[in-house]
């Protein structure tokens, strides 16, 4: 709840509210602009535009704002837990291995099958994350994949898609 | 007694071996899951979604009532045996709790958290019992006017309550509204916000909404700033409760159900307010007895209260999200998102369309409760292992699971792309301070407002008086308005006198 940031003077402006001001404002007009698209049917007084205006109104309201609160000093509180450090800059290196290694499952997973990108997923995600004992998470990885996609098969009755291990599981 | 009556076929049918075997596997998941840092329950519930799939409806939502206090448990025991606690609902406990813990106390404040959870949980319970048919009663007479203005006014109150700027909590929720309209339009089938993609005129799964924002979004904000140092984890043994424990925890336990439970059941945030006013309420109280000099040092008074308060309200969210169909907490709307899966529909009809299903899930409830004392507080020392897991297989495993979770919703790889979307939004959410709750509660609510804003409007051809015509609806009006403008006008009043009133009671 209470939370020591170390600068307590408001003078400091976060840039990246701005960002996040235009870009809420954008997906407002957006909402506004696509809802314009729709057609209401006769005897239908209401029609499916009127939810999505007031929405998108609301949206381009509070990015408005957000940019005013913005300008005046207005910071926000990261979130905390258990395992952040806040006292540290980002890391954007782990974060974008990261994000590469899900983008990778996600074109791979249809081809190879679950069972084998799911394996690479968690080695490759602890190796993001600083493990230095690859071999030990590939086959962690592996038993994980393998053993989901069974408990998926045999116990809930969905066949994940076995990719090049087709036949093989 | 009807209720009792009905309470009992519950029983008869949740107590099954079957079913109690899920109710037991739901339990140990649960606080597997949960005693995992960085997982709260609402998370745990999340990533859990697509075990139950196989299931009918009534073991998993067994399961999923096992899954939910497993998951609160073991959050409790995270924030004892660690000195930073997850999640805002277990602050009050971490104060107290890892204090006791460092004073060799541990077995104690795990116990007294362990038998204050039940005690809470199983009052709590028993009253959403006796509560929910009564306030269901009277819910089926709501029209869509006043639905829709008590909607709202869960909204607003839960955007504007918590956290600490109420512009984030409007901006959580008009994120989720937006998410809310990508699909078919529901009477006209027209599609909207899909931008010409197939995949999305069905909507967003919402498993794959939940997992995104709290698992991805959790997973690669904390990658962003992961804790170089580990983070000393207290050794336990067998929880236990001395005679003198037993003696100073057992009013706490009751005092922090009562605020509890009616917090749980208001749309005002869950947890965190009643845990709160417990901490606070065992402090004055024990100042009155001379005896605070414990309070910051380890009193029990202080893991008692609080914990039995967060069950307490636990339980009570129960009775809007049975009776009114309506969620009050992150956890709330994916029970709620679980219910739609096996064609439930939410709203005040819940209650007489599927009256057995509601009574197994709270007899179950019951069931889940004692379970877990009987079956955790043994194993407390295996539990706490888990909180020295290697950081990083924790969060590749939390990664690998949710994409599990949201491939199997459709096994598609757009669903992956959809996930990794919205752990996008959620590292965002994270790193902008905007609350998570009103953004999932504007989700799963924004369809349902629609359809009851376009029916009550239907009846008045389109004049806006058609979301007035109900007496019900001007007095929740009233509320929204007074929820909007008190609190500024109270602060205002306030902060002259007392300048740094509210941060001095957490240290």
């Amino acid at each position: 709840m209470s939370r020591p940031d170390g600068e307590t003077q408001a003078e400091q402006v976060d840039r990246a509210q701005y960002g996040l001001a235009a870009v809420l404002a954008l997906v407002g007009l957006y909402t506004i602009i696509d809802a314009r698209g729709l057609n209401v049917g006769f005897g239908d007084p209401i029609g499916p535009r009127v939810f999505p205006y007031v929405i998108g109104s609301l949206m381009v309201v509070l990015a408005v704002l957000l940019a005013v609160a913005t300008a005046r000093g207005d910071l926000p509180q990261a979130e905390e837990g258990e395992d952040v450090d806040l006292t540290s800059p980002p890391d954007w290196l782990t974060v974008a291995k990261l994000v590469a290694i899900l983008v990778l499952n996600l074109l791979l997973v249809n081809l190879l099958g679950w069972a084998v990108t799911g394996g690479l997923l968690f080695a490759g995600c602890a190796w993001a994350l600083g493990s230095r004992t690859l071999l030990r998470d590939l086959v962690v990885g592996v038993v994980l994949a393998v053993g989901s996609w069974y408990f998926f098969y045999v116990g809930l009755g969905v066949p994940l898609a076995p990719g090049v291990l087709d036949g093989i599981l | 007694m009807d209720t009792l009556n009905l309470l009992l076929d519950g029983f008869a049918s949740a107590l099954t071996l079957e079913n109690l075997m899920y109710a037991s596997i739901g339990v140990l998941l649960g606080t597997f899951v949960g005693v995992l840092p960085g997982i709260g329950p609402a998370m745990a519930l999340a990533l859990l979604l697509p075990v139950t799939y196989g299931l009918d409806a009534t073991q998993s939502l067994i399961m999923f009532a096992g899954l939910y206090y497993g998951g609160m448990y073991g959050g409790s025991t995270t924030s004892i045996l660690l000195n930073t606690p997850g999640e805002s609902a277990s602050v009050m406990t971490a104060i107290e709790g890892n204090k006791m813990a460092r004073k060799g106390r541990a077995a104690q404040a795990l116990a007294t958290a362990a038998v204050g959870s039940f005690i809470a949980g199983t009052i709590g319970t028993l009253l959403v019992a006796f509560f929910t048919p009564g306030i269901a009663r009277w819910a089926v007479e709501i029209g869509a006017p006043s639905y829709f203005a008590i909607m709202l006014l869960a909204m607003v109150l839960v955007s504007s309550v918590l956290g600490a700027s109420k512009l984030r909590g409007f901006i959580g929720l008009a994120i989720g509204l937006t998410i809310g309209l990508i699909g078919l339009d529901a009477s006209t089938a027209q599609a909207r916000l899909t931008g010409g993609l197939l995949e999305l005129a069905d909507g967003i799964d919402i498993v794959v909404v939940a997992v995104g924002v709290f698992a991805i979004g959790e997973a690669l904000w904390t990658a962003a700033h992961l804790r170089r140092r580990p983070l000393d984890v207290i050794p336990v043994g067998q929880p236990f409760m001395g005679r003198e424990d037993w003696g100073r925890s057992w009013a706490p336990w009751l005092r922090g159900t009562a605020l509890g439970f009616p917090f749980g059941a208001l749309p005002a945030g869950g947890a965190e307010t009643p845990t709160f006013l417990s901490y606070i309420t065992e402090r004055r109280l024990a100042r009155r007895h001379g005896r605070d000099d414990e309070f910051g040092e380890g009193a029990i008074e202080g893991v008692a209260g609080p914990e039995a308060a967060n069950n307490a309200s636990a339980a009570g969210m129960f009775v809007p999200l049975l009776a009114l169909g309506l969620p009050v907490t992150a956890t709330a709307s994916i029970l709620l998102a679980a219910m739609q899966k096996y064609g439930i529909v939410p709203g005040p009809t819940l209650m007489t369309d599927q009256p057995e299903l509601i009574w197994t899930l709270l007899a179950s409830l019951l069931i889940g409760n004692t379970l877990l004392l009987v079956i955790n507080l043994p194993l407390a020392p295996m539990w706490a292992k888990l909180l020295r897991i290697p950081r990083p297989q924790l969060y590749a495993g939390i990664l690998f699971f949710a994409c599990l979770g949201a491939y199997s919703v459709g096994q598609s790889s757009f669903d992956l792309a959809v996930l990794l979307a919205f752990g996008g939004l959620g590292f965002a959410i994270r790193r902008f301070g905007i609350p998570v709750l009103p953004l999932i509660l504007g989700v799963i609510l924004g369809p349902l407002m629609e359809v009851k804003m376009r029916e009550a409007l239907d009846l008045s051809d389109g004049e806006v008086s058609g979301l007035f015509d109900e007496p019900l609806a001007i007095f929740v009006y009233v509320l929204v308005v007074l929820a909007l403008v008190l609190p500024p006008v109270i602060a205002r009043a306030r902060r002259p006198a007392h300048p740094t009133h509210h941060k001095q009671e957490v240290p």
